[in-house]
């Protein structure tokens, strides 16, 4: 949970910065409840771990540009936004590697199993990756080293930091991809008939084996995405800490608003989520009443107030109930 | 019928809690070694060491931790009721169980610069659970309109609108820095001066028996435990016990034979809010002072874990997962400190735990007695991946849990030498 949501630099006007903190916030519950729909809609199991997946993801980004500085070390005349990028690429393979290796021994095995047994399974592993994880990233925040440092942009009256920007054209660009891959894609069609009914699916001879893994394989990259972001932001100096895997709970309440089974729906969760944060941050931080870190729980408030109106979300598909 | 447990004549036999004499026997005797632990731990009785007894317990340390195992087995006797028995995944237990002890601080606790009304513990133990169990009842509506993974992401939410309430109603909580201390545990009548009967004070009773606080508060705990444990199995075999597992079995088909949804989930909520309330009470009492971000959400992760690993719906499972989950990280921290002394003793077992224990900062290993000094998971840690473990592992190979493992070796020594 981000206690302060400030994404603005100084010297922006307060429209300007409830902009900018709307579309950074926005844009990151977006990007996290996109991975959580891909599983949920292919797999129908809900993933407790995208957490702490992004937070792996985020850690592997640090290691691999900075500590380790593959493949950096082998090219030194390179210049840094290359390295970089290049070492981004090669962190985000070994996150969707590492997702499809998870799926295959945990998962796998709870194929046709309960949906509650399985999202306990994801608990399970949440745990494990994060406890592991945080250890090896230590007390200290471990910076990413992205090549735009402390760089800001002016833009017409307010200043942002370039990622702002990069955030929402990632996010347009894995929404079209993933409603291109649901409805325009034979494996989109496989998908959907894996979620809607694995025996079913399996009769029709499509091998929901290989579904389940390449759909863990794109959550586990668009976490790690997501995960760049959320150590980029929020923190801009600091990079990816402990605290990291626990800011992507706050994407469930996105995932809920928007429907769990609903591409588009994450989208709009996330940015209603992320309005409804940076409104909190503007304008009730500091009544008294409140206390701190209000803002930080409006997502969950929201949660519940669409869920007594709509129990299903705002676009998700209602659960048929025959008798 | 000696010889053939399984022939039952006739209903109440079929529904006893303990069909055989042999039953019977064995779990008094368990029940009467439960009762005795605390005297014959040496230290409590006279000088040290006067009876002879197992010296494991010997030390009051681990008798602490029965007191704790204790505490989470109600605790995870109302999870079980909720989730075991009616179905409703909750990620929220630890949400009740800081509610259940900020109630009894407040009913408890002598008034002074937080809130505290200073009452006697009649009042505030039963307190402690009906709270919560209101609060439960309130917040059902909610639970109730959402079904399956909406409910589990709902409860996740109540445990981070919980962490934000308790940081900032520092009047009742003492906030994030100091934290609160609790009522003791100690019986009487009104507010008077002397305390009946003190869990906190070390006494003599009987002219004989010298009893530490902590034997007189295990003591308290056991019967507590033994008492909630007992209404937890006897609601199984009842109407709303067979209601509560219709709808888990399937909703739709529990309403066409008759049983209220609504009604009865929002019972189940109310009944495990209660022993989550009791649990969650006690636990702060007993701990003596706890900050607010104690109720988070590796707490309710815990709680799954223990019905998870014990037997999801059953008690017998449930307490087997108590013990296994409380016992297991004292076991873990000996465990490592026994390796860390071999390692550095050098020789065979050097050679084969070096891998497994870091002894310093250069010495790479999976775990180390030292956080932050050494390389490797600190045993805290290496716990919370060892709950990550099992969880995962009876998932998918026992999903009855320990209670399940219990089931198929009684099986299998009941048709011995047959396979059959």
């Amino acid at each position: 949970m981000i206690e302060a949501v400030v994404f603005a630099q100084a010297g922006t006007s307060p429209a300007g910065r409830l902009l900018v903190d709307f579309l950074s916030l926005g844009s990151i519950y977006a990007l996290l409840a996109m991975g959580f729909v891909i599983i949920f809609k292919a797999t129908q199991v809900l993933n407790f771990a995208h957490g702490a997946l992004a937070a792996l993801g985020a850690f592997l980004v640090a290691s691999f540009a900075t500590v380790l500085q593959v493949p950096g070390r082998w090219m030194p005349g390179a210049p840094l936004w290359l390295r970089w990028t290049l070492s981004v690429l090669a962190a985000l393979a070994l996150a969707t590697i590492i997702g499809m290796v998870l799926e295959r021994i945990v998962i796998r095995p709870m194929l046709g199993e309960e949906l509650f047994a399985v999202a306990i399974v994801t608990l399970g592993l949440d745990i494990i990756i994060r406890t592991i994880t945080n250890d090896f990233i230590g007390t200290q925040a471990r910076p990413l080293g992205d090549p735009f440092g402390t760089n800001v942009w002016a833009i017409e009256g307010f200043t942002l930091i370039p990622w702002t920007i990069i955030a929402q054209v990632a996010t347009t660009i894995v929404l079209v991809a993933l409603v291109a891959l649901f409805f325009r894609s034979r494996l989109g069609i496989a998908m959907r008939a894996t979620a809607f009914d694995q025996e079913a699916a399996r009769a029709q001879g499509i091998d929901v084996g290989r579904v389940f893994s390449i759909s863990w394989g794109i959550g586990a990259f668009l976490a790690g995405v997501a995960g760049i972001f959320l150590s980029l932001f929020p923190r801009r100096a600091a990079g990816v800490d402990q605290s990291t895997a626990f800011f992507a709970f706050a994407a469930f309440p996105a995932i809920i608003l928007g429907g769990l089974d609903s591409v588009v729906g994450a989208v709009v969760g996330g940015f209603a989520v992320g309005l409804a944060q940076a409104l909190a941050t503007e304008f009730l931080t500091g009544i008294s009443f409140l206390g701190v870190g209000f803002a930080g729980v409006v997502p969950y408030l929201l949660m519940l107030a669409v869920l007594l109106i709509r129990p299903y979300g705002l676009f998700g598909s209602e659960e048929i109930r025959r008798v | 019928m000696l010889g053939r447990p399984l022939l039952r004549t006739s209903y109440e036999a079929d529904m006893a809690l303990f069909p055989s004499v042999t039953q019977r026997v064995v779990f008094a005797l368990f029940l009467l070694f439960l009762v005795a632990i605390p005297f014959f731990a040496p230290g409590t009785i006279g000088e040290s060491g006067s009876l002879p007894g197992p010296t494991f317990l010997g030390t009051s340390d681990w008798l602490r931790l029965l007191v704790t195992l204790g505490i989470y087995a109600i605790g995870a006797l109302g999870l079980n009721i909720l989730t075991g028995l009616a179905g409703q995944v909750s990620l929220g237990h630890a949400f009740f169980m800081a509610v259940g002890a900020y109630t009894a601080a407040v009913f408890g606790s002598p008034q002074g610069p937080l809130w505290g009304l200073g009452l006697p513990i009649w009042i505030w133990l039963p307190m402690a659970g009906i709270v919560p169990a209101i609060l439960g009842t309130l917040i059902a509506p909610a639970a109730v309109r959402v079904r399956g993974l909406y409910l589990a992401v709902v409860t996740l939410g109540l445990v981070f609108i919980g962490e934000y309430l308790w940081r900032n109603l520092d009047f009742i909580t003492g906030g994030s820095q100091s934290g609160r201390t609790f009522p003791a545990l100690e019986f009487r009548f009104w507010q008077e001066e002397e305390a009946v009967l003190s869990m906190t004070e070390p006494a003599t009773w009987f002219g004989v028996l010298n009893m530490s606080p902590t034997a007189k508060t295990y003591l308290f705990v056991l019967v507590l435990t033994a008492v909630m444990a007992l209404v937890a199995k006897n609601l199984q075999r009842t109407r709303t016990g067979r209601a509560f597992m219709a709808i888990r079995d399937r909703d739709v088909a529990a309403e066409v034979m008759g049983v209220d949804e609504f009604r009865t989930k929002t019972l189940a909520f109310a009944i495990s809010s209660f022993y989550a309330g009791i649990a969650g009470a006690l636990l702060a009492t007993f701990i003596g002072r706890t900050i607010p971000e104690q109720w988070n959400l590796n707490m309710s992760v815990e709680f799954i874990a223990i019905i998870l690993i014990g037997g999801i719906g059953t008690v017998t499972g449930t307490l087997l997962g108590s013990a296994f989950v409380i016992i297991l990280p004292r076991l873990v921290a000996d465990l490592t400190q026994l390796g860390e002394r071999l390692v550095r003793e050098g020789g065979t077992w050097a050679t084969i735990l070096d891998p497994l224990v870091s002894t310093g900062s250069g010495d790479w290993g999976l775990v180390n007695t030292s956080a932050g000094v050494a390389p490797g998971l600190s045993v805290d840690q290496l716990n919370l991946v060892i709950y990550g473990v099992l969880i995962i592992g009876f998932l998918i190979f026992e999903p009855l849990g320990l209670y399940g493992i219990w089931l198929r070796i009684r099986n299998y020594w009941k048709g011995w030498p047959f396979t059959y």
